[in-house]
């Protein structure tokens, strides 16, 4: 953390960036942003989602050409038309959020990628990529079998490769996009002082990342970008979670508790005993009328498992599971949709939503019954269905037939909801549902769960982070390994201890 | 003119534009290249050329919109009408009645059917690449065709059959009456029933449509036996219109439906496309061919031209999404 | 050589398969298991194997071609008919002017996919039509029988006289194929450019963001299906002693079926050269085998699909797809940024 104060702002930056401005279909992305990073210094990036912050990325690595009269510098160089490989050549690595790997091929060639790239054909030394490979993932302290294809690894190990990738060769400035994202708290560790080891030995870091406490202990200094604007510049030091979170928003927020006391409502969903080899065990509940359950725990937890055999995607291997009384088990989703279930995944680009599609035909797909008139559907019940959810919940949009991609991704997810209550759940799961969702918006999300609760819809609210759960739920459960490790109630509880709960 | 543009969008929809723009873009470069060309001789030689084509391009849409394809269209087609041409000629040939011709129709739909059947039950359990899976159902079509028949004709049909692919009623083609039919079933399904709305969002993102409740699978099969058995239908009419029955019968056809179908706009990887702009792309194709014979080419410069618009097609639409968008 | 076996699954299951037919043929007809019949079989399948080879090339790199089999009549055609013009030119000239043709039809269409962004299936079924409805129009259907005396005249590389007085030969398509078989095999696995195919199948973006030419990619991988395919024109010529002009209709989706049944992917980034081989000999051996043991030749085909129609069934049903089962967990990531 001190190295960059060590090296000064006297310094000239390494990387220097000035009047980017990028386009896209009419859209601004990017106005009038300037970038700095210093030599060795860890820099973090912060923004809400779509504020521009992967856009500024591949500006930089001459993945996007900006505007005209752009300028950027490199080591005190202006480079007049950055491109991909001058990017590679210049020593400027990235950790793509998407990874950008290749699953067909080896994890050698993956973290050797680098001398297989270039324009000029050469022979292929498969012996000298092995060893580049085998050398990267020392540095990273893991062993991988560097023979087999990417493809045959879980999301963690792709992105501890994408990661190994980012050191191979001649490293000058580092960019890693949320390179945390399915990491185990101890690679994550390992990886932070990866971060401390390069940036001592000259490499500057760009670090982007939503988890803010994990940001403010590594970098040195922080940009923050809104609505591809630049917000300013900071220095860590003395930074709060707080204050960057308005930094990013523009907004203050002070949150309440939600949690009631719903124990003399009826039970609508009794589960006991519910396994699944392999996901979860044991798991018990029972959720009333009008409450709001929320379940969290880390990736793996199997709490997105429990979810999808509740809905009736997975079925469980023994254990017991009554809607309002009524033994509940379904061997499709459909049945689960029919009985009163309903559950908005947490991968709302590729499961949530069908993303080319009309906003329309996405929030009836679920309740295509209710719309039909004589076998046939009505164009004037769909019409008047999605105008009365839209209205309810407050989505803006502009006509019905725009595609639902062209929305923001609170509106997205106020589509999804709407998609579900549609089909008139007596249980509505959400699985993470201010995943992708700006900060700003996602207390309007919590409003409208606030709202479903209080019409008396039983809900489970699955998330990660556990201020959401500690805020908005009425009991709490933290699932840990497949079962359930504990169960918390936010109003006899601090965030703090929860929060020490959960993570420890 | 934008004015003009959103009303046009509004009652025909935006992806008649293309479609509109060639028919007419046809009628003019031949009407004023050859006199005869706008005449009743030109529009009775379409309507009579067009169904065959038209069905079996209506077969191969349907699984397009999914994100597949059928290339077993066309010999599902052959087995079909061989179907027919045997239920007749088991029944006296020439001398065979309705009941017959009845009977053998509607196995005739069922072996189209289960063609389809089988394909769609494998793409839908095995998740194969329907390309690999309706190719190599073809290439079993056409051995199991050759292998029936030797590779000969069957033809001596009773004479009742001939109208259906000769004759008029109105005025107007039967086998043309047949072809419209079958493009509003087919605007119908796809515009206004669940299968239809179902066909669509499984093509754009079956995982979401799943997760949605859409019973993808049936979904898939249900379309796959629809294209068999609409299929089915275009072997029965070339039947009547042959007079006879052969392994490879309109088997030129095939990669024509596929072009027919980006010309009307359909999305390759499925999702998006309706049945009224690839309609009119059908006239235009056919239109295309009459007007060059009309001028002394034949069907193989037709073809070639057909290819050429299809290219140009696709750059116009390149285009104007790389022109167009930003002013959006 | 479990990794090994694990790594080519689709080779190894292809291998066993061929191994069983063969034994049951060996038993079934007694010519099947004789030097001369295997040579047979590679004279009858060269031309086949050169064009999967290239098109293998096509669908490493995500691609699809439909038109490489009009392309190769139209190469045909064309190259007699320049090679008489210059005097009835030899195999160099031929190869030459063969393979010149061939790979300026294949820069067709990827300047189409490249520069105006046609998706490769519709680009190239517009390029079918095209090359096939000039070619029918230019040569009014007519074949043409009077080749260069060096065309026709069989070049035999390797004989071999058998026990019962036949004739065990290799000629000169067979050399030909194996040499294109190598020379792809080595430019797919042994050069940063056909590692580089790979990748850009496999993740497009991911190759753009690491600075790979795009471009480069689609006419390398179209030209290459383009040179194979003026290659195999002319050896198809060659091997038939005439040029007709619609000899080689039809047989992209035979070429293709045998290409995919070697293990590789629609879709991209994912084919070997010797799963494309093994592809291409199972259909062949099967047919020769069926052949032999008498079994009508209108009944060939019919086997030959039903055959590819099981393996690919089986090859793609995974317990995990038969149940509904949560899979594509690993697709979706990446697809959908």
């Amino acid at each position: 953390m001190s190295n960059a104060t060590e090296t000064g702002a006297a310094a000239p930056p390494l990387l220097s960036l000035r009047n980017i401005n990028m386009t896209f279909g009419g859209v601004r992305a990017l106005k009038n942003v300037s970038f700095e990073v210093m030599p060795g210094e860890v820099h973090c990036l912060a923004g809400e989602n779509g504020c521009g912050k992967s856009t500024l990325i591949k500006v930089i690595t001459g993945v996007y050409k900006p505007a005209a009269g752009a300028e950027i510098a490199f080591d005190g160089e202006t480079v007049p038309h950055m491109t991909p490989g001058i990017a590679q050549s210049l020593g400027i690595k990235v950790i793509w959020q998407d990874l950008a790997l290749f699953p067909e091929m080896t994890v050698a060639e993956n973290i050797a990628f680098q001398t297989l790239s270039g324009a000029r054909p050469r022979f292929v030394s498969y012996p000298k990529i092995r060893r580049i490979a085998e050398e990267a993932l020392a540095r990273l302290g893991v062993k991988l079998d560097v023979d087999r294809p990417l493809k045959d690894f879980a999301i963690a190990q792709r992105q501890i490769v994408a990661i190994a990738r980012a050191l191979v060769g001649e490293a000058r400035i580092v960019f890693m996009d949320e390179p945390t994202a399915s990491l185990t708290q101890a690679e994550t560790d390992h990886l932070l002082s990866i971060v401390h080891t390069l940036s001592a030995s000259g490499v500057a870091v760009v670090f982007v990342s939503h988890r803010l406490a994990e940001v403010l202990e590594i970098s040195s200094r922080l940009t923050v970008l809104r609505d591809g604007n630049l917000v300013g510049v900071y220095p860590v030091a003395g930074m709060t979670q707080s204050r960057v979170t308005e930094l990013m928003t523009g907004r203050t927020f002070d949150q309440n508790v939600r949690a009631r006391d719903v124990s003399k409502n009826p039970v609508v969903l009794s589960v006991k005993g519910l396994s699944r080899p392999g996901e979860f065990s044991d798991i018990s509940f029972e959720l009333r009328r009008g409450e709001t359950l929320g379940v969290t725990g880390l990736l793996g937890s199997g709490r997105t498992e429990l979810a999808l055999t509740l809905f009736g995607m997975r079925q469980a291997a023994s254990g017991t599971v009554t809607l309002e009384g009524v033994p509940a088990y379904f061997s499709s989703n459909r049945e689960a949709i029919a009985a009163g279930i309903a559950y908005l995944s947490e991968d709302r680009l590729a499961l949530g939503l069908n993303q080319p599609q009309s906003i329309a035909d996405n929030l009836v797909q679920a309740s295509l019954d209710s719309i039909l008139s004589g076998g046939l559907i009505s164009s004037e019940k769909k019409r008047s269905l999605v105008a009365r959810w839209i209205a309810d919940l407050g989505v803006k949009i502009g006509k019905q037939e725009d595609a639902i991609c062209t929305l923001s991704g609170g509106n997205q997810q106020r589509v999804a909801i709407a998609k579900w209550l549609a089909t008139n759940p007596k249980v509505l799961i959400l699985d993470a549902p201010t995943v992708g969702v700006d900060v700003g918006a996602r207390a309007g999300i919590f409003e409208i769960v606030a709202r479903l609760a209080e019409a008396g819809l039983a809900i489970i609210l699955i998330s990660d982070e556990v201020p959401e759960v500690y805020f908005n739920a009425d009991r709490v459960i933290h699932m840990e390994k497949g079962r359930i490790a504990g169960w918390h109630d936010p109003r006899s509880t601090t965030l703090k201890d929860m929060e020490a709960a959960v993570y420890a | 003119m934008n004015a003009l543009a959103a009303r046009f969008n509004a009652i025909f929809g935006a992806d008649m534009a293309g479609p509109f723009a060639a028919l007419a873009a046809v009628l003019i470069v031949f009407g004023l290249a050859s006199p005869q060309f706008l005449t009743g001789a030109t529009f009775g030689s379409v309507a009579f050329q067009l169904p065959e084509l038209g069905i079996l391009t209506l077969a191969m849409l349907l699984p397009i919109l999914t994100g597949g394809l059928n290339l077993a269209i066309t010999f599902t087609a052959n087995l079909a009408g061989l179907t027919l041409a045997w239920v007749l000629q088991a029944n006296g040939g020439i001398d065979a009645g309705p009941a017959a011709f009845l009977l053998g129709s509607l196995l005739a739909l069922g072996v189209g059917a289960a063609s389809g059947l089988v394909m769609g039950l494998v793409i839908a359990f095995t998740r194969a690449h329907p390309i690999l899976v309706t190719l190599s159902m073809m290439i079993f079509l056409r051995g199991l065709g050759e292998f029936l028949t030797r590779g000969s004709d069957i033809s001596g049909f009773p004479a009742f059959i001939a109208p259906i692919g000769h004759g008029s009623l109105f005025g107007i083609p039967v086998p043309l009456l047949i072809l419209i039919g079958c493009v509003l079933a087919s605007h119908v399904l796809l515009s206004r029933t669940k299968l239809g709305f179902s066909t669509y969002m499984i093509g754009s993102n079956i995982e979401s449509a799943r997760y949605s409740g859409i019973n993808t699978r049936k979904v898939l099969v249900l379309v796959y036996v629809l294209s068999g058995a609409i299929a089915a239908v275009a072997g029965i009419i070339m039947l009547a219109r042959f007079n006879s029955v052969r392994v490879g019968h309109g088997e030129s056809y095939l990669l024509i439906t596929v072009l027919a179908c980006f010309l009307g706009g359909i999305n390759p990887f499925g999702g998006f496309g309706r049945v009224l702009p690839v309609f009119v792309a059908l006239v235009v194709l056919q239109l295309l061919s009459s007007g060059l014979n009309l001028l002394g080419a034949n069907q193989h410069l037709a073809t070639a031209v057909w290819g050429i618009l299809l290219i140009v097609v696709m750059v116009l639409r390149w285009l104007s999404t790389k022109f167009l968008k930003p002013t959006k | 050589m479990r990794k090994l076996f694990l790594s080519h699954t689709t080779e190894y299951v292809l291998l066993i398969v061929i191994a069983v037919i063969s034994i049951y043929l060996s038993f079934a007809a007694d010519r099947f298991f004789t030097l001369g019949n295997a040579f047979d079989l590679l004279n009858i399948s060269a031309v086949n194997i050169i064009f999967a080879v290239g098109l293998l090339v096509v669908l490493i790199a995500g691609g699809i071609d439909i038109s490489f089999a009009v392309a190769a009549s139209v190469v045909q055609y064309v190259a007699v008919l320049l090679l008489e013009r210059i005097g009835g030119g030899g195999w160099i000239s031929g190869l030459v002017v063969a393979a010149g043709i061939g790979v300026a039809l294949g820069a067709v269409n990827a300047f189409l996919v490249h520069r105006f962004r046609i998706i490769s299936i519709v680009a190239t079924i517009a390029t079918f039509n095209v090359y096939f409805g000039l070619l029918m129009f230019f040569t009014k259907g007519v074949s043409i029988y009077n080749l260069p005396d060096w065309l026709t005249t069989r070049v035999i590389v390797y004989e071999r006289e058998m026990a019962d007085g036949t004739w065990a030969e290799i000629t000169l398509p067979v050399v030909v194929m194996m040499v294109c078989v190598l020379v792809t095999w080595l430019f797919i696995t042994r050069t940063t450019t056909g590692r580089q195919l790979y990748a850009f199948g496999d993740n497009p973006e991911g190759a753009r963001r690491f600075g790979i030419n795009i471009g480069a990619m689609q006419f390398i991988a179209f030209g290459w299906l383009g040179l194979m395919a003026g290659i195999a024109g002319l050896m198809q010529a060659h091997y038939a002693q005439e040029v007709v002009p619609n000899a080689l209709y039809g047989c992209e989706l035979d070429v293709l079926a045998a290409v995919v049944l070697g293990g590789a992917r629609l879709g991209g980034g994912k084919g070997s050269v010797f799963g494309c081989v093994l592809g291409v000999l199972l259909v062949s051996i099967t047919q020769n085998g069926l052949n032999l043991m008498g079994v009508s030749p209108f009944a060939f085909k019919m086997i030959v699909g039903a055959i590819i129609l099981v393996a690919i069934t089986l090859s793609s049903a995974r317990l995990g797809n038969l149940l509904p089962a949560f899979a594509k967990t690993a697709k979706t990531e990446g697809a959908n940024r």
